[in-house]
Formats: C-alpha cells, sequence, structure tokens
C-alpha cells in the first residue's frame, strides 16, 4: 500500500495528467459531476456524481459509421478510431460494479469495439466510501464500497490518501506517481468504521431474496406490476442516471452531404421502444416499467451467474420524478424484509 | 484506427433483380459489388438491411444456403424501409449485415423426420430458406408436406416457384387454400388453421410454423386438437431490433434475445417465456 | 408546514369512496423515507389510511394523470389540487383534454412545499428522518439534527407563488387563498438584461447537462399531445439523444414554444429535472412577454379563455412593434 499527502494531490493529478485525460468528480453550480482535470480543478467530496461514469464507455451519443450516397451507390466509412488514453479518478465500487455489469453486454461476443477501445484505453482509480447515504443499498448486490475494486484503489483517510493497485494496468501507472509506502492501520481502520455505518443505512436489510434467474414467471405475473407503475410518466430519467441500463437505438442523421449512422442512450421506458412498422409487443407503460425492473432483478442474472444488473448507487431514488425506483419495487414485488 | 471486426458495420449489397410477387410483396436478389454472396447462412437465418439515411431493419434470407450465388428477401411493404425498398430499382446500393439468429435445426432435430410447414401470408418467406433446404437434401428427410394460405390467389407469395417446383418433386406435397373464392381459383378456400384440421395430419411430423400471431394461436389449438404435442412445433419470431447482436436491447423478451436466441424457437421453449412476442 | 392535516384528506377520501360518490382517489403515497412521495391511484379504504399522505413533500401536481385516468374510470376520480395544480386543471378543460364529470376536484390549501435537494444541501447525507412541523426537522444516520425554516428550502415554484386561490374545483377544504403579487419575472428580467452573449452562454450552460430523459415534458400539464413530435420519426427531429449540441437547446426552445400562452406555470418542469436546469425560466420569459404584449394574461385561470396567441383583435400589436418592443 502506498499514501501520498493531500498537498501533493495536486501534483499527483498533475503528473497523471501528462501522459492521459484524467477526469474526476467536481463541483459546479451546486451539482458534482465527472469533469476533465486542469490545474485549478477541485476533487470533490460529494459522495457521487449526479451522471454515472458509464458515458466513459458508453457515451450518450456516439458516431458510429458514415455514408456517402451517391445516385444508386453507397460508400461505407469506418470512422473509428482507437480510443486515447484516458484515467477516471473517485470512481465509487457501486459503478465500478457497473463496468463489470456493462461489459458482460459490449465484450461477449459479438463484440462491441467501440465500447473495448474505451475499455482498454481506460484506467479506473475508485474511491472507498466513507459516508454512506441513505439511498445507497450497494451491499444489497455484494458490493463492498470499503474496497472497491478497479485498476487502482484509493482511500480517503484523515492523515492521508492511500493508494493500492489491484491490476497490472493499474500497478503501471501507480508506479510512475512516486508514492511512499505506507501501512495498512489508517485504511482498516476507515473500513471498519464504513462497515459499521453501512449497518445502519434505512436500505442495509434490502435483499435480493425472491429475485434473480428462474424467477420470471413467477415475478413476471404479480399484480403488483399495476399499481407500482401507475403514475410513472415513461420518461427516461431512471433509465439515463442508471449506471447499468445499456439499451441503445441506432438512427441516421443526414448531415447534406453525408450520412451519419450514430447511437444514443435509448430507453425501455418509452413508448415507441418496441414499436414496429406492424405493431408493438408492449403497448402498455406497466409493461414497460415491469420490463425494465424484471431485466435487472430477473433476466440478467439469468444470463449472467446470478449477477444482478442493479449497483445499489440510489441514482434512480433521488431522481425519478414520481419518486418510484427499483427499491420499491423490490419491496413490493419480492416482499423483501424491512 | 480501429482494427477490429465491428458487427455493427455492414457491407455495401447491391440489388440484382427485383420481383413483384403479390401486390405488396416484392422479392430483391441481393450481391456484393463484385458479384458473390454476401456471407453464407443457414436457413432461417436473417440478415440486417439498411437504406442509410432511411433505417435498418432485419429480414429473413427467404433463399436456400444451398444457393452460393446470391441471397433473396421477400420484403412486404410495411414501414419506412421497405416502403423505400419497394421503390428501388436494379443496381440500387443498400447495406447488408449477417447472418444472425439461430437457424432452424435442419441437421439435427429436423433429420430423418416428417416434415410439415404450415405458413400463412409473407410468413412463408422465412420458411421458404427451409423449404428449398430440405428439397435440395430429400434424401436426408421423410415426407414433406406444406400448407399454405393467403388472402387471395394473388397474395401467395412465390407462387411460380410453389407451382413449377415444389409441386412436381416427389415426395413434397403442397395444399395451398386461400381465404375467399375467386374466379379462376378451383383450389381449397378457407383459413390456414380450419384446413390444417381438416387435412388431419399424422402426428410423427415435426412442424414448422409461421404466420400472423392470429393464426398461429387457432393453428396450434387445432394441432393440439389432432395430437400434435408443443416439442414438435417449431416457429420464427419477428421483433424490433437494432443491433441484431443482443445487446440493444429491443427485441429482449425474458432472458432471451430474440436477434441472438431466436428467431427460431420450440414451442414449449416459448412457454417459458413472458407472452410478450 | 401545511395548514391542512393528512387525517383530514384522508377522512373525506374514505367518505367519498365509501357513499360511492367516487371510485378512486388520486393522492399522493408514502414513500420509502419520509420525503420521496409517490403520486398514486387509491381504490381502498386500507390502501388509503395506510399510505396517503399530504405534507411538505407533495409538490406533485395531478391535473395530468386526469387525462389518462379518466378515460378508463369506471366512476368518479377524486383528486386533490392545490391552488397552483387547479390552474393546470382549468388549462387542459380549456383544452378539452379530459372529461369534468368524471372527476370530483378538491381544493386544498398549500403553503409551499419542500425541496429536498435544499433540504438535503443544509442537512448532508443520510437522513434517517424528516418531520414537517413549524420546522422542519432533520435527522441524520451521522447523529446530526437541523431545524430548518421551511421558507428557507421551498421549492423555487413556491418561492414566487402566485396564487393561493383555488380557480377550479367542487369542494374546498381549508380557507380559500387570494392571488398574490409575487416576483416570478425577477430573474426573467435578470436574463433580459444580459447581453444576447451572456445570455446565450448562460443557456449554454444550463442546457449542456440535459440528458433528454424527457421528464419536463413527461410532467408537462400543457404537453398532452398523443404523439410528441419527438417522438415521431416521420417529423425529421424525432430524437432520443440530443444529436450536437445546437439539439439539445432546439428541443427545449420548441417545447416553450409549443406551450407558450397556454404553460401555467406550473413549475413541474423545473421540480422533475434531475439535472436540476432552470425550464421554467424560458416559460416565464414567454409570459413575460405575452403579458406586456397583450396584457397581463394567466392561462389556466378559467376555463374556456381565449390566450392571446390563439386570439385575434384588432388592438393586437403588429409584428414589428413587437421586435422593438423586446427587452422592454
Amino acid at each position: 500500500m502506498l499514501k501520498c499527502s493531500y498537498d501533493a494531490l495536486n501534483g499527483i493529478f498533475a503528473k497523471i495528467a501528462e501522459n492521459a485525460k484524467l477526469y474526476l468528480p467536481a463541483d459546479k453550480d451546486g451539482k458534482t459531476d465527472y469533469t476533465k482535470w486542469a490545474e485549478g480543478v477541485e476533487w470533490s467530496n460529494a459522495l457521487n456524481t449526479a451522471r454515472s461514469p458509464k458515458d466513459f464507455f458508453f457515451p450518450q451519443v456516439e458516431d458510429l459509421m458514415k455514408f456517402k450516397v451517391e445516385g444508386k451507390s453507397i460508400a461505407i466509412d469506418d470512422i473509428r478510431e482507437e480510443s486515447e488514453d484516458f484515467v477516471v479518478f473517485g470512481v465509487r465500487a457501486c459503478d465500478v460494479r457497473s463496468f463489470d455489469i456493462l461489459d458482460r453486454v459490449f465484450l461477449i461476443e459479438p463484440y462491441d469495439s467501440y465500447y473495448a477501445s474505451r475499455r482498454e484505453h481506460g484506467v479506473i482509480i475508485s474511491c472507498a466510501c466513507t459516508r454512506p447515504t441513505e439511498t445507497c443499498f450497494c451491499k444489497t448486490f455484494g458490493i463492498d464500497c470499503t474496497n472497491p475494486g478497479g485498476d487502482i484503489t484509493v482511500w480517503r483517510c484523515e492523515d492521508a490518501l492511500y493508494w493500492q493497485a489491484n491490476t497490472e494496468k493499474g500497478e503501471k501507472l501507480l508506479g510512475t506517481l512516486g508514492l511512499e509506502s505506507a501501512d495498512e492501520s489508517a485504511v482498516n481502520a476507515q473500513k471498519e468504521q464504513t462497515a459499521r455505518i453501512m449497518e445502519k443505512l434505512p436500505l442495509a436489510k434490502l435483499t435480493t431474496e425472491g429475485f434473480g434467474g428462474g424467477k420470471t414467471m413467477e415475478l413476471f405475473n404479480k399484480p403488483e406490476w399495476k399499481s407500482l407503475s401507475e403514475a410513472c410518466l415513461g420518461c427516461g430519467t431512471c433509465t439515463f442516471v442508471c449506471p447499468t441500463c445499456q439499451c441503445y437505438d441506432v438512427k441516421d442523421f443526414n448531415t447534406g452531404n453525408e450520412i451519419i449512422r450514430y447511437r444514443c442512450w435509448d430507453s425501455c421506458m418509452y413508448s415507441d421502444f418496441t414499436k414496429m412498422a406492424h405493431g408493438n409487443n408492449r403497448l402498455s407503460q406497466v409493461e414497460r416499467f415491469r420490463q425494465r425492473f424484471m431485466h435487472k432483478l430477473v433476466y440478467y442474472p439469468e444470463n449472467n451467474e446470478g449477477i444482478f444488473g442493479c449497483v445499489g448507487c440510489g441514482r434512480c431514488l433521488a431522481k425519478c420524478p414520481i419518486s418510484m425506483n427499483i427499491v420499491k419495487v423490490m419491496k413490493t414485488i419480492g416482499g423483501s424484509a424491512e | 484506427m480501429n482494427t477490429r471486426r465491428e458487427p455493427l458495420i455492414p457491407v455495401v449489397g447491391v440489388i440484382t433483380d427485383v420481383r413483384l410477387d403479390t401486390p405488396d410483396i416484392k422479392t430483391f436478389r441481393v450481391v456484393t459489388p463484385d458479384g458473390k454472396k454476401a456471407f453464407d447462412h443457414r436457413p432461417g437465418q436473417c440478415a440486417m438491411l439498411s437504406i442509410p439515411g432511411v433505417g435498418e431493419a432485419m429480414f429473413s434470407i427467404t433463399s436456400s444456403p444451398t444457393n452460393t450465388e446470391y441471397m433473396e428477401f421477400s420484403i412486404k411493404k410495411c414501414g419506412c424501409v421497405t416502403e423505400w425498398l419497394h421503390q428501388a430499382e436494379v443496381g440500387q446500393n443498400i447495406t447488408i449485415r449477417g447472418p444472425y439468429g439461430n437457424p432452424f435445426p435442419v441437421d439435427t432435430e429436423f433429420a430423418g423426420k416428417n416434415l410439415l410447414f404450415i405458413a400463412g401470408g409473407v410468413a412463408l418467406a422465412p420458411l421458404r430458406s427451409v423449404i428449398n433446404y430440405v428439397r435440395h437434401y430429400k434424401d436426408r428427410y421423410g415426407k414433406i408436406d406444406i400448407v399454405y394460405g393467403a388472402r387471395s390467389k394473388e397474395d401467395l407469395l412465390q407462387y411460380r416457384e410453389i407451382i413449377d417446383e415444389w409441386c412436381k418433386d416427389e415426395g413434397v406435397t403442397v395444399y395451398l387454400t386461400i381465404d375467399r373464392e375467386q374466379a379462376d381459383w378451383d383450389g381449397h378456400v378457407g383459413f390456414v388453421p380450419n384446413y390444417v384440421k381438416e387435412l388431419g395430419f399424422d402426428t410423427d411430423k415435426t412442424v414448422i410454423l409461421c404466420g400472423p400471431p392470429i393464426m398461429i394461436k387457432f393453428t396450434l389449438a387445432g394441432l393440439t386438437e389432432l395430437g400434435f404435442k408443443k416439442e414438435q412445433v417449431y416457429t420464427t419470431l419477428e421483433l424490433k431490433m437494432k443491433c441484431a447482436i443482443g445487446k440493444c436491447g429491443r427485441c429482449n423478451v425474458g432472458s432471451k434475445y430474440v436477434c441472438k436466441d431466436g428467431p427460431v424457437f420450440r414451442l414449449d421453449e416459448l412457454d417459458e417465456l413472458p407472452n410478450e412476442y | 408546514m401545511q395548514k391542512i392535516t393528512r387525517d383530514i384528506l384522508v377522512e373525506k377520501a374514505v367518505s367519498l369512496l365509501e357513499n360511492g360518490t367516487v371510485c378512486c382517489v388520486l393522492g399522493w403515497k408514502k414513500g420509502e423515507f419520509d420525503y420521496d412521495v409517490t403520486p398514486a391511484l387509491f381504490e381502498s379504504k386500507e390502501e388509503i389510511e395506510k399510505d396517503f399522505v399530504y405534507d411538505d413533500f407533495c409538490g406533485a401536481n395531478f391535473s395530468k394523470y386526469l387525462v389518462k385516468k379518466t378515460i378508463k374510470a369506471e366512476g368518479k376520480i377524486l383528486v386533490f389540487l392545490k391552488p397552483c395544480d387547479t390552474y393546470s386543471f382549468n388549462q387542459l378543460l380549456t383544452e378539452h383534454r379530459f372529461d369534468r364529470e368524471k372527476v370530483y376536484a378538491i381544493g386544498i390549501p398549500c403553503e409551499g412545499m419542500a425541496d429536498i435537494n435544499k433540504i438535503r444541501a443544509i442537512a448532508g447525507d443520510g437522513i434517517s428522518e424528516i418531520k414537517c412541523g413549524e420546522k422542519i426537522v432533520v435527522d441524520t444516520i451521522y447523529g446530526d439534527k437541523h431545524e430548518i425554516d421551511a421558507k428557507d428550502v421551498l421549492l423555487e415554484r413556491c418561492i414566487n407563488c402566485k396564487s393561493k386561490k383555488h380557480v377550479n374545483y367542487d369542494e374546498l377544504l381549508g380557507d380559500e387563498g387570494e392571488v398574490i403579487e409575487s416576483n416570478r419575472f425577477d430573474e426573467v428580467a435578470r436574463l433580459e438584461a444580459m447581453t444576447p452573449d451572456e445570455r446565450f452562454a448562460f443557456w449554454q450552460n444550463e442546457l449542456s447537462r440535459c440528458i433528454r430523459c424527457n421528464a419536463c415534458r413527461d410532467v408537462c400539464p400543457a404537453c398532452t399531445c398523443e404523439k410528441c413530435v419527438f417522438d415521431n420519426p416521420k417529423s425529421g427531429v424525432e430524437n432520443k439523444a440530443p444529436a450536437n449540441e445546437f439539439e439539445e437547446k432546439m428541443f427545449h426552445i420548441i417545447r416553450a414554444f409549443h406551450v407558450a400562452g397556454r404553460c401555467t406555470d406550473c413549475g413541474e418542469c423545473s421540480r422533475v429535472c434531475p439535472q436540476h436546469i432552470p425550464l421554467h425560466l424560458l416559460n416565464r420569459k414567454f409570459i413575460k412577454d405575452i403579458d406586456s404584449f397583450y396584457g397581463e394574461y394567466q392561462a389556466g385561470a378559467e376555463v374556456g379563455s381565449r390566450a392571446p396567441l390563439v386570439n385575434y383583435t384588432t388592438n393586437d400589436l403588429e409584428p414589428s412593434e413587437v421586435f422593438e418592443g423586446r427587452g422592454e
């Protein structure tokens, strides 16, 4: 384990930024979001960012290819470029797990080369939590917020910032930073303290019992979906703030002299998500609402060795316009203990 | 430059023949610009065709894999992409990528079996590749029965091929039906589900069923009455698709993605999925 | 703190449900915490007694729900409307968006609703309990206790409340209020005083955060088109994401134009925006302009009123005068 003083941190950021773009949570206009580091950008104290870091690997909009159309002929232009090296600093445990969940979609065959290139060139520096909030429930999904993983982990202890590499990629970067070695006692003390706070969280006892693979028919047919979805506006807020939602649309944009095929985030909550020329297999909001939660709590784990498609980051709890969210769904549908 | 193969990036295809099959269905022949077949496929697999600026959509490849020269797509005019295609002329470029989805198990479960194909309307398109494949390798299968119905004689897809080739094949029996009487028709009149029941097939067959949902529902009821089991019946599904590689989420039903886990399903497999298809 | 208690509303709802006046009740349902109240359709006495709430976190405006809920309802729907909600209610009636006969509207007083984001900014993380009383008392899992003056954490729209008067109801609980003088155009005036470049920079910064979740549109009582132009592939502007920097502005500006003259300034757009974009300011600019060009007009103040933008009078300004009058 290595450490640095908080006074030295700016210099370390500068060093990282010499070789790669560095992004970290920073405060602006009372909101916290990942911001490109430059001299003067301060690492935020906030628990997490409003927008999840999935953008780094799966941006909201990205151009896929271009077409030149002349008369009857078409030329396809592969505009893909190898991603530049970048570092994302300060990622919380929940969001680190979200990358694993996205990997299991984009990196299985046939894998997505756009995503893969960014994943290979990105280094994740995670940060252990010390002050979880009431909307946190990462523990429900077996995530340890005191040990968040990624390529490198940092612990924000009182006396210093502690660093540890978890992967080869992380070792390589950490080796260039010239940090002093340290013992683990401060980190261990912090882990214990955070663990005690985790016990006190209002959602500490939320369980995944009753969900998972093989529960499709039992849960799909529950009558409670109707009342849960009753007030749903059908907007995409939950989907777009969610670090694991990965559905996308592919669209063409005619600039006048070429056609850009791009993809953008899409939401299964939208009324036209499954609409095709001859019909729509999910006509009502209750069906669309159910799909989103069934996907995270049943279908995804069924296809991915029991891993749930939710990380308990709490963003949807904070952002849903009508305050409906996965916790209310789990408690109602799964009958999870208080 | 990212040198990996990217499944979302198509290749150029050239339309080399357009055939008006029915008043609203055209069959398009597609090859690459150097005149070759774009890729090999198995019976029942699909391809994504697109017109840049209009859109991309999934179509079943209606020609048989045994055709090594080109691919054919029978396409009904019903949305933006299909309307555009219907106006396309020979020589028009489109884009094509694939093959996608699981094929019908022609070399495994179907091998040595008597096969009963049941289709309605444009749904013959996905079955045509299977029918022509099993006709090509006729010695590998038992008796082949084909029940096919459409609204009218004019709406029967691939009518010439059916009359000139399928009907003349030994070991292949074709039963055609149309919904309503018409002057130049002396064949059977009536809906497919009723016709299947009337014909009263033996249950020693594997059934390949494709058509509009209502036809499937009633045909299935008839087949059950005749003693068929769901394990004997295969069908192919069609849902909204964008990526065709199991990632964009549109065709997700239960834990399956129709584009990659389907579109071919056995009916007992469908029973384990929510009824959202 | 709300002057009317939850118990009075519950008693009313239960009696109307039990005597058959209404078949269901549109109300606020208790959340997981003390602040995450959800709109809900209650169908039984038990549900109402168990989960109905009315406190400082009941900002949601139910008017728009009536458009869809009244279609299927087999009897009347009881809806509780705060004063500002009644303006949206009237505007929807003016636009013939639901059948008034299928609604039993009860006006309830409102002392202003609280903004959980503002409370969190004061109390910090880990809120374990919030009690709405004379003061809003917040406890956290970290052992902190905060006593907050409700007026310090009001929702933006409540700081500039335009009316405590109910403009439509079948029955009123509590006292009727008055239309009040508000400072709601101050912020618009501040934007008007900017140079065009400054104003552009302001909106550029605000709108650049938009994630195109459509929450503003989907919650907006003035946005009740069966098929929104932004959802229609044939419109040519259909999109789920800002394809470029211009487009994220275009969406909001077009929407503001579309609701101009019909927006009652209910403030739901800004309340629900997950990115805290002050969208209501776009709408208020239109309201302010309409007021100054055509005389004061409040959308939803009465059913059937002809909004200046869809009405012609010989006294109307010429377009050139409108242009010259800019910034006045």
